[in-house]
């Protein structure tokens, strides 16, 4: 018994379009602490125009946002001050390693430098370069959008994964 | 620089100060006893009223040093353009100066600075917190014994997963 559908009728899943309602409209919050935040600023002007996908409306407040770009390194002292402001966020969120400092440390290994932002939060997207051009940092966001469409669930089963629930092992050095 | 008829009174009012000269640059060493009358001095009868740093050397493993911890103080006298550098040094266990925020308030900022990253005592300071470190934090890092990477600090904190948040 085949059920006639019109031709302007597409069926699909909720979830792929809860998810591509959501990856079409990031709003990111920047965490701009070094040079990354210079190119993430020029990223969202107008030369590269990052309203084109959808993620332009940079917020400071983290309950306005579900994207955290971490442009810069950390320092121990800010470390609590990034993980309340991801613990602020709204589900779902993503979040955003730009640029050699926030992902590794870079070139500032020292005692107060934070060795990359993953061993204390989790991460989505790494954005390699120091500091990367706009197009990198809108590459990613790109590969981000494609992991949202890919695997995004309407009440958000993805984040329940076991891979994504093992804590990333913090190296101690002594 | 100094002027010579300063550098002369200056002589003969504290006979224990020795002074130097490097690149048009006057600088005056001063044994500890003696810092806070010699920067009051230089303050009050020299006319040196701006302090533009208190800053610190760690003299850890440096060649033909005596000292540990050398602690510098630039002056400028605003009227007449003269700039000295003094200079005192203290030694481990519990080195001490006496504050000068009396004399310069804004001492008070690079006091802490120097308490924060060298842990060198200031007696008599209003507020001797940590300045530039979190409160938490136990070490002098900018000793030349404290390792580059730390002692661990940069590690010591909860990891928030996605089950967590």
């Amino acid at each position: 018994m085949a059920v006639e559908l019109p031709d302007n009728v597409v069926v699909t899943k909720l979830d792929k379009l809860v998810s591509w309602c959501r990856k079409n409209s990031l709003w990111p919050m920047p965490y701009a602490t070094a040079c990354c935040g210079i190119e993430l600023m020029a990223t969202g002007a107008s030369r590269h125009d990052l309203a084109r996908f959808g993620a332009e409306v940079f917020r400071f407040s983290p309950r306005q946002c579900d994207l955290l770009i971490v442009a810069g390194r950390v320092v121990m002292k800010m470390l609590p001050v990034l993980q309340r402001i991801w613990l602020q966020m709204h589900e779902p969120k993503w979040c955003i390693s730009m640029g050699a400092c926030a992902s590794t440390g870079g070139v500032f290994d020292t005692y107060s430098v934070v060795q990359g932002i993953d061993r204390f939060l989790p991460v989505d997207m790494y954005v390699p370069g120091c500091p990367p051009r706009p197009e990198q940092l809108m590459q990613a966001i790109i590969d981000l959008q494609a992991k949202i469409q890919r695997g995004g669930t309407m009440f958000g089963r993805e984040f329940d994964a076991p891979q994504r629930q093992r804590p990333p092992k913090a190296l101690r050095e002594n | 620089m100094a002027e010579p008829a300063t550098i002369a009174a200056l002589k003969s009012l504290f006979p224990d100060l020795s002074f130097s000269e490097f690149r048009g640059q006057t600088r005056a060493v001063v044994p500890r006893r003696s810092i806070y009358q010699v920067l009051q001095t230089l303050k009050d009868r020299f006319g040196f009223d701006l302090l533009v740093d208190v800053t610190c050397v760690d003299y850890l493993h440096y060649r033909g040093a005596k000292d540990r911890f050398g602690l510098v103080y630039l002056l400028a006298n605003v009227q007449t353009n003269e700039r000295i550098i003094v200079r005192t040094f203290v030694n481990d266990p519990e080195p001490t100066v006496p504050s000068i925020v009396p004399l310069w308030e804004g001492a008070n900022w690079l006091e802490r600075e120097v308490w924060d990253l060298f842990g060198i005592r200031f007696d008599g300071h209003p507020d001797l917190r940590r300045i530039v470190l979190p409160e938490e934090f136990t070490a002098h890092p900018l000793r030349k014994d404290y390792p580059l990477q730390g002692r661990g600090e940069r590690h010591n904190f909860p990891v928030i997963t996605r089950a967590k948040s």
